[in-house]
């Protein structure tokens, strides 16, 4: 279990990126590389451009000038065996309100469902996966009767479920009380100790994780950069 | 592929909760067939001729109104945005849109027109022709207007609009299949608009996914 990353490498690398949006240079020669066990914060004020870096990364986005790469090769022509090693958690949850916790759920790890190489998502890891995040007694219940919170804790469920080494969240912690936010920093600790890497956006201060890289989108602007 | 068959089910679960959604077309088309023996001459001789060409704009009409919906839910609640991550072919996943918005208007609609048909005393030799022409013709219907919808998802009002662009692919369906309807009633052979209509569905399941997905991207390149 300690190593259940080991065998699916992570290694995403960016180099020479520039992008603008009206005619503002958000970034430009930006460089970063992801390896297992990495954790890299997009920081900077609102506006600077993380989500813009992040929905790049996932291949969201194709309006850009430089290179992205899953090892080694352009990240167009490996979009699909990427997308399987990936998970994505957009600012918007993808989830249907007239329908339960358990249907959307379902949904959402449907991509990794079939695919053979992993173990098999049963509905018994689904039930367990809602009951992680505290939303054991509400699996049944329709999305539009949850709180913020509780709907922010569907999506975030699937960190538990769906076998991709690489995570790429964009400001999960938005909505969560205080005992989320504890969650879900361990779970992120937990996922960057087993070797699996972590890109995320936050204005929040991640804690006790050695491996934590900042790449400050605000001083980049004036010319800065990393590694 | 398990995306795709996870979208078409949960989409008929969808439809499921929210039966309003697509029984509102069908009743909009119900009213539209059952006013029009009121409004013009009841003789069932002057209905009869005009039947076929009644039920089918009605049947036109009530697919256009549930068409600006088809994508709106999925741009903003985020669930594109979780397609285009997955790598999963668009085309596939604009395929089952389709099939979906299909099976939720187009079918019914098939079904229902055998009643209407009666209200509008349509002769009884143009009933299997007039089920064909709308077995053919709703899908090309439905495919022609998820192109439509994918274009104007992301328009806050977009309604007009999309009317203004699927109106006129849709005139020659709605040519075509009237007159099979129409030389159906009269004993003649209809074969040849049937075809014609078959024709037109199978362009279209080739093609139109490839325009929808085309439109989705642009959506979501911003």
């Amino acid at each position: 279990m300690a190593n259940r990353y080991t065998d699916n490498s992570v290694s995403l690398s960016a180099s020479e990126l520039y992008c603008e949006r009206d005619d503002r240079v958000l970034f430009e020669r930006l460089n970063l590389t992801v390896k297992n066990g990495d954790l890299l914060q997009l920081a900077g004020p609102n506006g600077a451009g993380k989500t813009t870096l992040l929905r790049l990364l996932v291949g969201l986005n194709r309006d850009f000038d430089g290179d992205l790469l899953w090892h080694g090769e352009p990240l167009t022509q490996v979009f699909a065996d990427y997308a399987s090693q990936r998970l994505y958690l957009g600012h918007l949850a993808a989830l249907k309100r007239a329908l339960t916790p358990l249907e959307n759920l379902r949904w959402l790890v449907s991509p990794w469902m079939s695919t053979e190489s992993a173990s098999v998502i049963t509905d018994d890891d689904l039930w367990q996966a809602l009951e992680d995040v505290e939303l054991g007694g509400y699996e049944e219940t329709p999305c539009n009767q949850l709180s913020a919170g509780q709907q922010r804790r569907v999506g975030l469920s699937r960190l538990a479920i769906v076998p991709a080494p690489l995570w790429i969240l964009d400001e999960p912690f938005t909505a969560l009380d205080v005992a989320g936010v504890a969650w879900l920093e361990a779970r992120i600790q937990q996922h960057v100790a087993r070797n699996g890497a972590v890109i995320i956006t936050s204005h929040h201060a991640l804690q006790n994780i050695p491996s934590l890289k900042r790449l400050d989108l605000g001083e980049l602007a004036l010319g800065g950069g990393l590694l | 592929m398990s995306l795709v068959m996870a979208t078409i089910k949960r989409d008929l679960l969808l439809a499921g909760r929210n039966p309003g959604e697509w029984l509102n077309p069908l009743m909009f088309f119900l009213m539209v067939v059952a006013m029009f023996p009121l409004a013009v001459d009841p003789d069932p001789e002057f209905l009869s001729r005009i039947a076929g060409g009644v039920i089918w704009v009605g049947a036109l009409l009530a697919t256009l109104l549930s068409l600006d919906a088809l994508y709106k839910a999925d741009v903003e609640d985020g669930t594109l945005e979780q397609w285009l991550a997955s790598g999963e072919s668009l085309y596939m996943l604009a395929l089952a849109k389709a099939l979906v918005h299909w099976l939720c208007s187009g079918l019914p609609l098939t079904l229902m027109a055998p009643v209407l048909g009666l209200m509008m005393a349509l002769p009884d030799d143009a009933y299997i022709g007039m089920l064909l022409s709308l077995a053919v013709g709703t899908p090309i219907l439905s495919l022609l207007g998820s192109v439509g919808a994918a274009l104007t998802a992301g328009v806050r009002s977009g309604g007009l609009l999309l009317s203004l662009l699927i109106l006129p692919m849709y005139v020659p369906v709605l040519i075509f299949a009237a007159s099979a309807v129409y030389h159906a009633g009269l004993g003649m052979a209809y074969n040849g608009q049937i075809g014609f209509l078959g024709a037109m569905l199978a362009l279209s399941v080739c093609l139109t996914p490839f325009a929808s997905a085309a439109a989705l991207k642009l959506n979501l390149s911003r």
